[in-house]
């Protein structure tokens, strides 16, 4: 495969890793939400995280051009060579932690589909200006929602920190940049990361302040998804559930 | 069988109802893109609403079986993401026939304009999302009951 080829499939599976395992992660709440509007919006989110997960896998696949699928990447990948970024791996904790998490991604998400809807790529282009409509949708609610619970009871207020401190070291990685990010940027397909960062700050600056959260300041950032150096311990287990299916019945299809 | 004219092939696929909100076509709704014959396949465009709409794939369904019954069996799909879907594409027929169905079609406005049930215009969001990607909950205070509303994307 050409260097420019294998950097453009690493940029779409990062990019597709990302919405695929998010959407995994939300759908766990099928079922478990504190009533039924958030199950159905969970549901409906980790649906519509899937759909955008399809379209990047499937141009990932197209790229990588040996006639595998975008089920092929997404069940039978092991977690090395997952590309998404640790945050989306996480597992959901409470209610407020999934939400303040889903707003994190959405904020830097919103950022990042805006400028890949210029991307000088026609075909990421197209899926950016679909996943974006979708995206604006996400943050809108996951936004009210964390100021719901940030500004809401001393408990929920609480929590909210609590999850904020224990989330926030896992957000630098979306603005990381390396090879891939440079190559991207130099052929106009996807912006630099770090570009996106101060958009994102506004933006979740913004919302944190109106929750009444108190941002951290503390530089650390946890990392090693996005490259594949490391995950952490729970995409394995994620994928155990999420692959088992395929694992066990290889092929089986409905 | 001699080939359909494509007049003909929209006017078919005018007839299969929208899986999930059958008072409407998938052709009122603004997803089929294109219909055009390469040799003698017919070929036909679609785009989803939503991009994991689980209705897709039921759609793709239902035209194939349709233009099959109609005799046509060289027959291929082609999902087309870009231009973006917009509610902007539905029929004045089809927002008619949403509202008479009890759900409130789309408003650039962002939010339901009356209550498709009573007309009362004092109305409140439940929920952003409700029973498919493309709908939100909301209910009417006027007369109290809930009903869903057609998202304007």
């Amino acid at each position: 495969m050409a260097a420019d080829t294998e950097k453009l499939l690493q940029f779409l599976l990062r990019t597709g890793d990302n919405t695929l395992v998010l959407s995994h992660r939300v759908s766990e709440w099928c079922g478990h939400s504190p009533i039924l509007e958030e199950d159905i919006a969970l549901a409906n989110t980790a649906l519509d995280l899937i759909g955008q997960a399809q379209m990047w896998l499937g141009y990932a696949a197209q790229v990588q051009g040996d006639g595998k699928s975008a089920d092929d990447l997404a069940f039978l990948r092991d977690a090395w060579d997952f590309r998404n970024v640790l945050l989306c791996e996480l597992p959901n904790g409470d209610f407020g932690r999934t939400l303040l998490r889903q707003f994190l991604f959405d904020a830097y998400q919103s950022v990042l589909m805006g400028r890949l809807i210029k991307s000088s790529d026609e075909t990421v282009a197209g899926i950016a200006a679909k996943a974006s409509k979708e995206v604006a949708y996400h943050v809108e609610r996951s936004a009210d929602t964390v100021v719901g619970l940030g500004d809401g009871t001393a408990e929920s207020h609480k929590r909210m920190q609590v999850a904020l401190d224990y989330l926030w070291p896992y957000v630098g990685e979306m603005f990381e940049s390396d090879a891939v990010d440079t190559a991207m940027a130099e052929a106009g397909i996807a912006p630099d990361p770090a570009s996106l960062r101060a958009d994102f700050d506004a933006l979740v600056g913004r919302v944190l302040a109106e929750a009444t959260l108190t941002r951290p300041d503390s530089p650390f950032t946890h990392k090693g998804g996005r490259t594949g150096r490391m995950h952490t311990e729970h995409l394995g287990h994620m994928l155990a559930n999420m692959q088992w299916l395929q694992r066990a019945y290889p092929g089986c299809e409905w | 069988m001699t080939r359909p004219s494509v007049k003909q092939v929209w006017e078919w696929l005018e007839t299969i109802p929208d899986p999930e909100i059958p008072v409407i076509t998938i052709v009122d709704l603004g997803i089929v893109r294109d219909v055009a014959f390469d040799g003698d396949t017919c070929v036909v465009a679609v785009t989803p609403t939503y991009s994991g709409c689980p209705a897709t794939s039921m759609i793709n369904m239902d035209i194939e079986t349709c233009l099959r019954d109609h005799g046509l069996d060289k027959i291929r799909l082609r999902q087309q993401i870009s231009p973006a879907w917009t509610t902007d594409w539905m029929s004045q027929k089809a927002r008619s026939a949403l509202e008479d169905y009890g759900i409130a079609p789309p408003q650039p406005a962002g939010g339901p304009q009356r209550c498709p049930r009573c007309g009362g215009d004092h109305l409140e969001k439940l929920s952003q999302f409700g029973s498919t990607p493309c709908k939100a909950q909301w209910r009417c205070r006027n007369c109290l009951e809930p009903f869903e509303y057609f998202k304007c994307i």
